[in-house]
């Protein structure tokens, strides 16, 4: 029997469980061993759930046997980004002030993947409270990047990305609220998918920025993240911001065919900013979709240079107020020795929070004091409408649009953390498309000469995840290569 | 718009509850002058009579019928506390009054 | 100088949803502390909010009972301050856009009229209860309150002294009542008056600095309050001193406000709309549907009591004070019996049992239905209102039918006129001295004979038959 059952998908994995050709135990093995073999380089894991996830593997297993359903993810091995509360192990947010967190509830979406008979092994690195592109801003580990260590893996979902390139996992989970999955998607090589804005309750993600953060899956391929989709979407009582729409059957997009379809390039995008190979890297890929009928056309997303400064005031404000709560009284971390609840509250944050957290709960804390807020968080609404009329106006022009998902490849571990401002120039090409509320999809489309992938992103209508589906699919069943595994981990 | 000062800075953290030494301070006078300096270009764009965005999606009354759910035992409500008595959680003694 | 207060109120209520606000957790205030608690209200990680529609729909209601204008379109926000008894250090309110807004409630006070705007009334929840009786120093939080429905009432600064401040909770908490929205108990803290006191010469326009006076307990302590703030700050003034702008706690004890906050921190909320929340839209066909769902108010079942019973206007108020009261009354004149005696009945002899025995109305074992049974009793002859009041302890003792009482201890009322003239004979043969006075003109020495009747009848004689039949037999036998 395989023992690489590391390296597959999920749907072959769920195909060959549902099958008996092989356990989910026999699988959920191949991946802690897998991880132990690769995890000490990669460091995406911050907590494996070893006997946990064997325990979920033989209880699936039990109810094939008996004949029972077992869901569409029957023993699909899944990591989780420590951003997603679990009754299981701990939820901290890779911060020290949350360090030890015990959630008392699963959140929709780890629930929803649970009952289709997911397996899951473990926690996830992040950027503390996903407040970051690199996944250099956690508490308890900097995560490298598979095709070179001494690169970021991008962030802030860093650790879910690198497990599925690293082939740690066959799904992982991770949450996007300025780019935070299709950019270390991008990073690493692998799919990932920020739904539209209400596709996946937000019950159980600890929130960073509430109008901005979606759920999304990282996966190997454009099925996978049909799959993932097909089970997280769709309305929940506990989110009253989850649209009540009825959710499409994802895994019927995926047909290889834009015969007719319009690909809005915006202009903007377009630009002396966007390194030249990775352009490259784009066009071709363009190409790919062109013979395949796909009509290209230029489209304009005029506010585009604004996004940058809509959304760092936009979440800086919304997480001020959303991180708050940590305060050393209900749970997590109180510093020692505190005589008034004013020094309780002062040392708990200033030790608890990481610099970079620190810096954002100032900034949103700025943006809405008196005097400022209508200068700062009034005047971003205001422009953040700007921008979603850009998009309404490109989608009357074309179906997707197309655009690179990070202006430059991974960059080096430390290549950035002493310019904050810079590191938030980086997402450029991913933001937007959380102030605009619309689905991204981040996908592969080659390696840079420097031997690390470049991203390519699908944006579309709100709700709109079927034609990206195709899109995504159509580009990855012709373009011709395959990624492989990564140079670091082979 | 005026670049922010110390002062601006100990009154945030203040609002923020965060006590930041004086290198910090510093520290910050400079990096949020420079984001906020690059967030002022938000000016150069006449928004007069644009609605803000506080929602992309156009939802409205979202509710729950008056129904009681089963709350968590005390005992799982407590489990997290840094300090408590069993019954309460507990913090340093409260001076002054809240508000609602 | 002579000085004119200005006040403003705020009222917090806690509307009595069964469950809290933004989470299924129960209201019940009775339960052990922090067991009515979930993630939501404790405000942990990853949680959301989905608001109650039983508490905008009961917010709309008072809305509309205080005249306001409701809301099309409202929204949440999220108030940011640190305090530990607030689960996320940020309460979710309604800055902007209140649910009601405008309105206004008409008072009676130093015998006039007056009308009190309302200036708002918003959605919010309640915070936390913090205990100071822990031992090590400590100070205990108590959740179970975190979340419960809260309805801010603000009025105008239009309340001119202690008394109409008195008057306007009266009326308010009426109201809320009669609306059956809130039980608006203060020790229990689910009604809580603030004040913003000033003073200014009497005939000027301009606004003076206002203290807030909080954590009163009573209707009672906060006319105190006010009366001692309006004082303080006159002497304060006349002395040549400021009146600071400070919250200020009330020393029921010691009858005076002190300064509460120890450092005056700056007010600055950072508000801004909740994004976990979508608009509140109230339209036209869900206003009518609430507003006819209205009960009538107390203002016009005092009018309808006066005109459609013929009740004084003092009646007409006592029977409408408590909601209880007039429902019961109406139920004991519906089943007939003659309103301006119902009236008597209830507001003066079952009254003075229930304040006797500190009993509510609801709790009593006289039901309307009883209370009516005896009603009847009187008016067709059955009993005397003598006996009748003995019926009625009677029955506020044992719950029995009035019926059953007056059978069971045989207090039906004689008017057979023989049975009633042998008695009085027998009352003339024993008495003979009062009945020769009575003969030589002392008029005053009948009242003996009768109540001789009386007692010889056990006092079952119908009263004017024995009046009237001791005169007869008393001139037969002269
Ligand atoms: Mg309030
Ligand atoms: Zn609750």
């Amino acid at each position: 029997m395989s023992n690489d059952w590391y390296k597959k998908t999920a749907h072959e994995i769920r195909d060959a469980v549902r099958a008996k050709k092989v356990t989910a135990l026999e699988v959920t093995e191949s991946h802690l061993a897998r991880i132990e073999d690769v995890d000490g380089k990669v460091k995406a894991f911050t907590d494996v759930w070893a006997d946990a996830a064997r325990n979920q593997a033989k209880a699936v297993d039990a109810r094939i046997k008996n004949g029972e359903d077992v869901g569409v993810l029957a023993g699909v091995p899944i990591g989780l980004k420590d951003v997603f509360c679990t009754k299981r192990g701990t939820t901290t947010c890779c911060s020290k002030i949350l360090k030890g967190y015990r959630s008392p509830f699963d959140g929709t979406a780890v629930e929803r993947l649970q009952n289709a008979g997911a397996v899951f092994l473990g926690k996830l690195n992040m950027d503390e409270f996903a407040m970051g592109s690199s996944t250099e801003n956690s508490s308890v580990q900097i995560t490298r990047n598979p095709w070179n260590l001494d690169c970021v893996p991008g962030g802030s979902s860093g650790g879910s990305a690198a497990a599925i390139a690293a082939d740690e996992c066959a799904i992982t989970l991770g949450s996007d609220t300025g780019g935070s999955i299709r950019q270390p998607a991008a990073c690493v090589g692998c799919v990932g998918i920020k739904p539209t804005y209400g596709r996946i309750s937000r019950y159980g993600l600890v929130a960073f920025a509430s109008s901005l953060d979606q759920i999304g899956p990282f996966t190997k391929d454009v099925e996978d993240t049909a799959i993932a989709l097909n089970v997280m979407c769709g309305r929940d009582p506990k989110d009253s911001t989850s649209a009540d729409l009825a959710v499409p059957d994802f895994t019927k997009s995926l047909k290889a065919d834009v015969s007719g379809l319009r690909i809005g390039l915006p202009k903007e995008y377009y630009t002396d900013a966007l390194n030249a190979e990775m352009r490259e890297k784009i066009m071709d890929a363009v190409k790919v979709l062109e013979r395949q009928g796909a009509k290209v056309v230029e489209v304009s997303l005029p506010h585009t240079d604004y996004a940058i400064a809509v959304y760092y005031i936009i979440c800086t404000a919304e997480a001020s107020a959303n991180l708050a709560r940590f305060d050393g009284v209900r749970y997590g971390y109180r510093a020692p020795g505190v005589g008034s609840t004013q020094e309780l509250y002062t040392r708990t944050k200033t030790d608890g929070y990481g610099p970079e957290v620190r810096r954002r709960i100032m900034l949103g804390t700025y943006v809405l004091s008196s005097g400022y807020y209508d200068a700062y968080y009034l005047k971003a609404q205001k422009v953040r409408s700007l921008i979603r009329k850009d998009f309404t106006d490109a989608f009357e022009k074309c179906d997707v649009v197309l655009t690179p998902t990070s202006p430059t490849a991974a960059f080096k571990i430390g290549e950035k953390s002493a310019n904050p401002l810079e590191m938030y120039l980086s997402d450029i090409y991913t933001i937007s498309v959380n102030l605009a509320g619309i689905p991204g999809l981040s996908m592969p489309c080659g390696l840079v000469a420097s031997g690390l992938p470049a991203g390519i992103q699908i944006m579309a209508k709100p709700f709109d995840e079927e034609t990206i589906l195709r899109v995504a699919y159509t580009y990855e069943q012709k373009r011709g290569f395959e990624m492989g595994t990564p140079t670091a981990v082979k | 718009m005026a670049k922010i000062t110390k002062a601006d800075v100990e009154y945030v953290a203040g609002l923020a509850q965060l006590t930041l030494d004086e290198a910090t301070k510093e520290k910050l006078v400079g990096e949020m002058g420079d984001i906020l300096a690059y967030m002022d270009k938000l000016n150069e764009l006449n928004t007069d009579g644009i609605e803000p965005t506080m929602h992309v999606l156009e939802m409205s009354n979202v509710f729950r019928e008056d129904e009681v759910q089963p709350s968590l035992d005390r005992e799982a409500a407590l489990a997290n506390a840094p300090k408590t008595d069993g019954e309460y959680f507990l913090v340093p003694k409260i001076l002054d009054t809240g508000d609602e | 100088m002579k000085y004119e207060p200005v006040i403003g109120m705020e009222v917090h209520v806690e509307l009595s949803t069964k469950s809290k606000v933004f989470c299924g957790c129960s209201t019940n205030f009775h339960a052990p502390a922090n067991s009515n608690v979930c993630p939501v209200c404790l405000g942990m990680p990853g949680v959301l909010p989905v608001i109650n529609k039983r508490a905008v729909e009961m917010s709309v209601m008072v809305g509309l009972a205080l005249n306001c204008t409701i809301s099309r379109w409202s929204k949440m926000d999220r108030k940011n301050y640190f305090y530990p008894d607030l689960a996320k250090n940020y309460q979710i309110s309604q800055y902007d856009l209140p649910l009601c807004h405008d309105g206004f409630i008409d008072i009676k006070a130093n015998g006039t009229s007056k009308r009190i705007g309302i200036t708002r009334a918003h959605l919010e929840e309640d915070t936390a209860r913090n205990t100071h009786t822990i031992g090590g120093g400590d100070s205990g939080v108590d959740f179970n309150r975190c979340g419960v429905t809260l309805l801010e009432i603000v009025t105008e600064p239009d309340i001119r002294g202690a008394e109409e401040a008195f008057a306007y909770l009266t009326e308010l908490k009426q109201l809320l009542r009669y609306l059956d929205v809130s039980d608006c108990n203060m020790e229990e803290g689910s009604l809580r008056a603030e004040a913003n006191i000033s003073i200014r010469p009497t005939g000027t326009e301009s606004f003076g600095t206002k203290t807030e006076v909080k954590n009163v307990a009573s209707f009672s302590g906060i006319q105190k309050a006010i009366e001692f703030e309006i004082a303080r700050q006159a002497k304060l003034i006349d002395e040549g001193g400021k009146v600071v702008q400070e919250t200020r706690g009330w020393d029921a004890d010691r009858g005076i406000t002190f300064s509460q906050r120890a450092k005056e921190s700056a007010h600055d909320y950072r508000y801004f709309p909740d994004p976990d929340l979508v608009p509140i839209v109230v339209d036209e066909a869900w206003e009518g549907r609430i507003r006819e769902s209205l009960p009538e108010l107390p203002q016009a079942r005092r009018a309808r009591f006066e005109s459609g019973y013929g009740l004084s206007a003092y009646d007409a108020g006592v029977l409408t004070a408590e909601k209880e009261m007039a429902d019961y009354y109406e139920a004991v004149v519906k089943q007939g019996c003659a309103p301006k005696q119902a009236a008597n009945w209830l507001s003066v002899e079952l009254q003075a049992l229930l304040t006797e025995h500190k009993q509510e109305l609801t709790a009593s074992k006289v039901t309307a239905d009883r209370l009516a049974a005896m009603l009847k009793l009187i008016e067709d002859g059955t009993i005397s209102g003598k006996i009748a009041k003995e019926v009625l302890l009677d029955m506020f003792e044992s719950g029995k039918e009035p019926k059953a009482i007056v059978e069971e201890k045989n207090l039906v009322q004689i008017s057979d006129t023989s049975a009633i003239e042998s008695a009085a004979r027998e009352v003339i043969a024993a008495n003979p001295g009062p009945v020769a006075e009575f003969r030589s003109g002392k008029e005053k020495t009948f009242g003996f004979l009768v109540g001789q009747l009386m007692k010889a009848t056990k006092g079952k004689a119908n009263p004017q038959m024995a009046n009237e039949v001791l005169r007869k037999v008393l001139k037969e036998t002269e």
